[in-house]
This record gives structure tokens, C-alpha cells and sequence, in this order.
């Protein structure tokens, strides 16, 4: 994106303006309810849980707090089987057999005793590292963000050995030692909430439900996020999907859907929304044929026509 | 339930001291029925002092961030909120004080519904063949019990387990066997005490997990008498292995997971009479599963899972919603199992709207108006055979003996 902001300093945040501001500024554009909750985050130095519906922008806010912070974005996307080599390190196995061999054909293990041979087998340079030991091992420099996504997908125990790492900001590695964090990472964890995360963890973290914005704010959003949609259209746009969202369908629009959508209209040359380019571009929004077919039925043209006809409120 | 009494109870803003005012809020939640740690509690003061409490708003976010672990827990936080702070009356307020109707879980009138007669379906002629206790209760139909024989029954279903069905997972387990993919961890950790040559290739295989497995138990009027024994075989699913969901299915849909999953039965049962609004209210079965679809299941719990329904069928709402809603299930579910009380009636037959719109998208259609049968459905949930491969069919009742809790002795 163009116009980026220099980077603020994250732990320095002394207000929830503060954060509303920063994040607005890097085109997210949160209620006061996720600024005061990621202020606290900030603050506390707590990892913040962020459960909703899909689509109304969870994952988005941990890659906004990179960005405003200039930190490093370091993306643990969980799934069912994530075990410790996929999350925290993994020896190159291959590798430490290659350097075994090289020494042997050098003839340099030839006299080398056991013990030195072990250390440069287990150096660091055969250490391969998976997101939650790089967001640790981070130096200097603004704090990376730790964004642990869909933790419902992975298995309880996953989450507990999650709740481990994230209680003391530390892991052991037997044959290295321990690696500590000088200064904890954002974390960022969402769910979709197919299964309840363990109490446990949830105390760890801050919680906060996310929840669809309202026809104001969205247009704002889309505006932020589709700087070329006309406002007009945005406004339009905002007031359709929220009269779409309460027609009860399978899979309500979420923000990411709308915003394609507006992009959509925007493209087709259409300023404003009419039935036609609605109904044309409706794909773009709702992904279930029975959706489309629900909302059609219920009269998009209504719908259409009210969202035109509705206030810029 | 406890209230705070007044609005005085309430400390002033401003400067006393976080973990006080933290600690005195948190008992006020705690009072009115949500679960707050005192970790949590520690961590709200630790929000507080970092927060202009003077503002409404920052008060209200930091609480509910730390003290709040669910989105259902928000209408409690923000009655009680209301009170604690702002001085208004909890009252009518509190959804948990509306809501919570003690119902008969285990009082009342077994000889009641045994002479009820609207249902001439119960053979008591088998009854009598029969020789233990155990024996006579493992026919006989649940409508028909006593309290004593209620306790009895519940006793023999804790020894039901629903152990299965598995699928493969995604985590990898290492194997004797040469089959499956190399598992270079392990070979490489073996052949460095070889000095470097590999003298055996360890192997590793994907695992089974159980699938995941969820109950939908009808709580309507005309379930009522088979309701509250099927409800402690919902228990023994919940307690007894992990990744089981239970939910009742009345004019609404609430979930029981979390009271059932205490293995103390007189709690968990105690916990989820009081957590459902609408015992032997009406039935709305296809908005009920509706919003089962929309809120959890089609979100994930019901994908690949073992869905079970509990109910008779009866449903006041629009068929084609009912039929609209199974095939959606369908879709998501590995199997849908159909467990009907009223299947044992001689010359039943499924006429009920509801449950004739639904039998099309129904995997197995069975019985479960007795322990017997009801040990057959865990047979049957144990069963590997997914949709599309032959599955066993349920026994016709009264097909050989079956071995009801056998280690039960009378």
C-alpha cells in the first residue's frame, strides 16, 4: 500500500485513541470495543483471542498491528495434526547426515572425540525454525506479531503445549538450551469457534468477540479498504449487505465479501447499485446457490432500491 | 440466586485500590451465576490500571475482555455490569435468573405415565418372561419406568460407551511395519548411534482419531417421557469420551456440552434441566436444526462428525424447512443417525410430517425406547462403515438375546 505511516512504537501506547488511530491508519478501522481490546493486549503484554464469524476481519487484525508497528508478521495457521515439529523447530536431519559425512571424507571426525562431534552436529546452523520459535527468538527491533490462526482447527493437545509456550515466553531445546524472548511477541489468536478452546488458554488471553459492523461503519471500511468505490456506492453497498445479512441465509456475507463486492461494482463502471450490476455481481458475495437463490427470491430489487433509498446514516 | 443487594455495594471510582474493586466485581459476577478465575480477576486489575476508568466505555471493554471467556457469558457480564456500576436493577435483567426453570429430572409420577394410556404400544407380556431385574428393564420401554427403575436405567447406561467411529487422522505414529512414509527423525536419530549408516528405515503411518460425535436430544412435550432417559444417555456420552457435543432441541436450540461434561450425573443433569429454557414446550424441530446448521454445524462441528438425533419426529413447522435443513446436515455429516422411541410401536409408521420429511437424508433409522435398544445404537455408533459402504442393519426387536450391561449384577 502506498502512504504507509512510520512504524509506531507498540509497547508505547498510552491510550485507546491511540490505537484506534493507528490502526485506522493502516486501513482497518476498528469499533472502540477491538481498540480497547488490543490496547489492553499491547499493555499487558497478553496474547488476545479474537473469536467471530468468518469474514469480519480477524485474521486482518494481526497483520494491521504488523504493519502499524513495523514488526515482522510470523503466521502459525494451525490445523488438525500440527504437532511441535511444525510449530516450534525441527532438526535438518538430511543435513546433519550430510556434515557427519563431509567430516568423515575430510577425515576430520578421525580424532575428533564424541562430545565435540555431538555439538557441531546439534549447531544451530541444522536448527530449522517454525513460527513459534522464530516469534521468540526475534532480537532487536520492533516486536513481531504472532498471529496463531484457527486454533480451533488443532487438537486440545496442541493447545496446551500453545499454552505452555505462551504463559512463559520460552522453549527449551534439550540439545541447545533455552531460548527466552527479550521481548514477547503481539499475539494474535483467532478461532471460528467449531469447537470450544480449553478454559485454560482462554485465561491466558484477552477475549473479544467479533462481530459484524454496521451499515456505517462498513461503508467506512470499504472506503478505507477500496479507496476508488465512489461513496455513493460504498454507502449503497454497506446498506445492501446488511439488509442481505438479515435475510437468514447459510453463510452471511462477511466484510471481506463486501469490500470484494463494492470492487466488483466499482470495475463494472456502475457508480451506483441497480438491480442489474446487483444481480450480476452477486458471486461475489454470497457463495451458496441456495443464498443467491434465497435472496433473489426475497426480492433483491427491494433490497436494491431501499439501500439506495436508505440515509447516508 | 444472589444478588448484589443494592447498588451500594458498589465501590466509588476512581482511587481505590484495582484489585479491590477487581475482586469485589468478580464476586458479582460469580454471584450471579459465571464462571470467573481468580487469574482472571488478577488479570482485569491489571486491565484497570492501565484503563481511564472513568470512562463507561473503558470500564465495560477491559471487563469484558478479561473477565468474559464466552460470547454467551455477554448478556450475564452486562446485566451484572449494569448493576455494579450504573445501579440499575438486576432483576429481569439477567437472562440467567429469566430463564433457568427447574425442571423434574428426577421427581415425580413413573406410575403416573405408566398408566397414562394414550399409547397402547407396551407389551407388558414380555415383560413378565423375563427373569432379572436387569433383564426385565433392558425391554422395557422407557415411557413405562418407575423413579427407582429410572435410577436403575441410569446406572446401567453409564456403562454404555460410544468408543467409535474413527477416522484417519493427519498426525503420523510411528510403525513396525514397512509400509507408510520414511520417517527421517527417527532413522537419522538411529543411525547416529551406528555411526552414521542407516541400518534400519523407521517408518511412520497416519493414526485414527475418534470422529467427532454430536447429539441432538428432543426435549419437546412429546418426547417428555422419554426425554429425561435419554438424557442420561446423553451424559454418558459426554462424560465418557472427549469430542462429543450434546444439545437439547426444543422451540430453541441450546447447547449442553459444557454442563453435561461433569461426571458427577446429579450435577450434570441438574446443570443442563436448568440450562434449557423449554422442557416439554412446543417443537420446532427444523428451525431447531437450522440453527444447529448455521450456528455450529455447518461451521465445523458437524463436518465428518456422527450425528445423532433423539427425537419422535413430531414437528409443528414446515416440512420443507425440515427437509431443507437435514439435507444441508447431510451434506456436512459422515452419518446421521435417527434414534425414534415411537419405532417399537407395532405398526409404527413414520407419518409424522416431520419425520417423513427427514427420513430421506437419514443414514440409519432406529429404535430407542428401551436399554436394549439403546445398546444396539452404540453398536451401532461404534461401527467403522461410513455412508456408502454396507452397513449392518439395526436388529427387528426382540432378535436373540442381547447382553445388556452385563457386569450389572441384580
Amino acid at each position: 500500500m502506498i502512504g504507509r505511516m512510520p512504524a509506531a512504537d507498540l509497547r508505547s501506547v498510552s491510550c485507546v485513541e491511540d490505537v484506534w488511530q493507528g490502526l485506522r491508519d493502516n486501513a482497518y478501522l476498528p469499533d472502540e470495543a477491538l481498540a480497547t481490546a488490543v490496547y489492553l493486549a499491547l499493555r499487558l503484554r497478553r496474547p488476545l483471542l479474537l473469536e467471530g464469524e468468518p469474514g469480519v476481519g480477524k485474521t486482518e487484525v494481526a497483520k494491521v498491528i504488523a504493519d502499524w508497528g513495523g514488526g515482522r508478521l510470523i503466521r502459525l495457521q494451525c490445523y488438525e495434526g500440527i504437532d511441535a515439529a511444525q510449530a516450534v523447530y525441527e532438526w535438518d536431519y538430511a543435513r546433519q547426515l550430510m556434515h557427519l559425512r563431509t567430516m568423515e571424507a575430510t577425515g576430520r571426525a578421525q580424532g575428533a572425540d564424541e562430545a565435540s562431534l555431538a555439538d557441531e552436529l546439534y549447531n544451530e546452523r541444522f536448527l530449522v525454525r517454525r513460527p513459534l520459535l522464530e516469534a521468540i527468538e526475534a532480537g532487536d527491533g520492533p516486536p513481531p506479531v504472532l498471529l496463531v490462526d484457527e486454533v480451533d482447527r488443532s487438537d486440545d493437545e496442541f493447545e496446551a503445549f500453545l499454552l505452555e509456550v505462551l504463559s512463559d515466553y520460552s522453549i527449551t531445546i534439550p540439545e541447545v538450551g533455552t531460548f527466552a524472548a527479550v521481548d514477547p511477541p503481539v499475539v494474535v489468536i483467532t478461532s471460528n469457534r467449531t469447537r470450544d478452546v480449553h478454559d485454560a488458554l482462554k485465561r491466558r488471553c484477552l477475549y473479544h468477540w467479533v462481530s459484524h459492523p454496521g451499515a456505517r461503519r462498513e461503508a467506512e471500511i470499504i472506503r478505507l479498504r477500496a479507496p476508488e468505490v465512489t461513496d455513493t456506492l460504498a454507502h449503497e453497498v454497506a446498506n445492501a449487505a446488511a439488509a442481505i445479512r438479515d435475510v437468514g441465509l447459510y453463510k452471511p456475507p462477511g466484510v471481506a465479501e463486501t469490500i470484494d463486492w463494492a470492487r466488483a461494482l466499482n470495475l463494472l463502471g456502475g457508480a451506483k447499485l441497480d438491480l442489474a450490476n446487483a444481480s450480476a455481481t452477486l458471486g461475489a458475495l454470497l457463495k451458496y446457490r441456495e443464498d443467491r437463490d434465497r435472496v433473489i427470491e426475497h426480492d433483491l430489487a427491494a433490497i436494491v432500491s431501499e439501500a439506495a433509498a436508505a440515509p447516508l446514516a | 440466586m444472589t444478588q448484589p443487594t443494592s447498588a451500594a455495594t458498589g465501590p466509588g471510582r476512581g482511587d481505590a485500590d484495582p484489585i479491590d474493586v477487581a475482586v469485589g466485581f468478580a464476586g458479582a459476577l460469580r454471584r450471579a451465576g459465571l464462571e470467573v478465575s481468580l487469574t482472571s480477576a488478577l488479570l482485569y486489575a491489571e486491565a484497570l490500571s492501565v484503563c481511564d476508568v472513568s470512562s463507561r466505555a473503558s470500564l465495560y471493554w477491559a471487563g469484558r475482555c478479561a473477565l468474559v471467556h464466552r460470547f454467551e457469558e455477554v448478556g450475564v457480564y452486562d446485566a451484572v455490569f449494569g448493576a455494579y456500576w450504573l445501579g440499575s436493577p438486576l432483576g429481569m435483567a439477567n437472562p440467567t435468573t429469566a430463564v433457568s426453570v427447574p425442571v423434574m429430572l428426577q421427581v415425580d409420577d413413573g406410575t403416573d405415565t405408566a398408566t397414562d394410556e394414550e399409547e397402547p404400544d407396551r407389551d407388558s407380556d414380555v415383560i413378565t418372561v423375563r427373569y432379572s431385574a436387569t433383564e426385565t428393564l433392558a425391554t422395557k420401554d422407557f415411557a413405562d419406568y418407575t423413579d427407582s427403575e429410572l435410577e436403575e436405567a441410569r446406572r446401567l447406561m453409564e456403562r454404555l460407551r460410544f468408543c467409535g467411529p474413527t477416522r484417519p487422522s493427519r498426525r503420523l505414529e510411528p510403525t513396525r511395519s514397512c509400509r507408510g512414509r520414511l520417517d527421517v527423525r527417527r532413522t537419522v536419530r538411529a543411525a547416529m548411534r551406528s555411526g552414521g549408516e542407516p541400518m534400519r528405515m523407521h517408518r511412520r503411518v497416519s493414526g485414527r482419531r475418534p470422529r467427532r460425535l454430536v447429539l441432538l436430544l428432543d426435549v419437546s412435550g412429546s418426547m417428555e417421557r422419554y426425554a429425561r432417559a435419554l438424557l442420561r444417555l446423553v451424559h454418558a456420552a459426554v462424560a465418557g469420551r472427549s469430542r462429543v457435543e450434546a444439545f437439547a432441541l426444543g422451540t430453541r436450540l441450546t447447547r449442553l456440552t459444557r454442563e453435561l461434561s461433569s461426571r458427577d450425573p446429579d450435577r450434570a443433569l441438574r446443570a443442563a434441566s436448568a440450562a434449557v429454557p423449554d422442557w416439554s414446550g412446543g417443537t420446532r424441530l427444523g428451525s431447531g436444526l437450522r440453527s444447529f446448521n448455521d450456528e455450529w454445524g455447518c461451521r465445523g462441528m458437524a463436518r465428518g462428525a456422527v450425528v445423532v438425533i433423539l427425537s419422535d419426529g413430531w414437528d409443528r413447522g414446515d416440512p420443507a424447512e425440515m427437509s431443507e435443513q437435514m439435507q444441508r446436515l447431510r451434506r456436512v455429516a459422515n452419518r446421521v443417525v435417527w434414534v425414534n422411541p415411537l419405532k417399537a410401536s407395532p405398526g409404527y409408521a413414520p407419518l409424522a410430517r416431520g419425520m417423513a420429511a427427514a427420513l430421506p437424508f437419514v443414514d440409519d433409522f432406529v429404535e430407542g425406547h428401551n436399554l436394549e435398544s439403546l445398546e444396539r445404537l452404540a453398536e451401532l455408533v461404534l461401527t467403522e462403515t461410513g455412508r456408502g459402504s454396507r452397513r449392518p442393519r439395526p436388529h427387528a426387536a426382540g432378535e436373540g438375546p442381547v447382553p445388556v450391561a452385563a457386569g450389572a449384577e441384580q
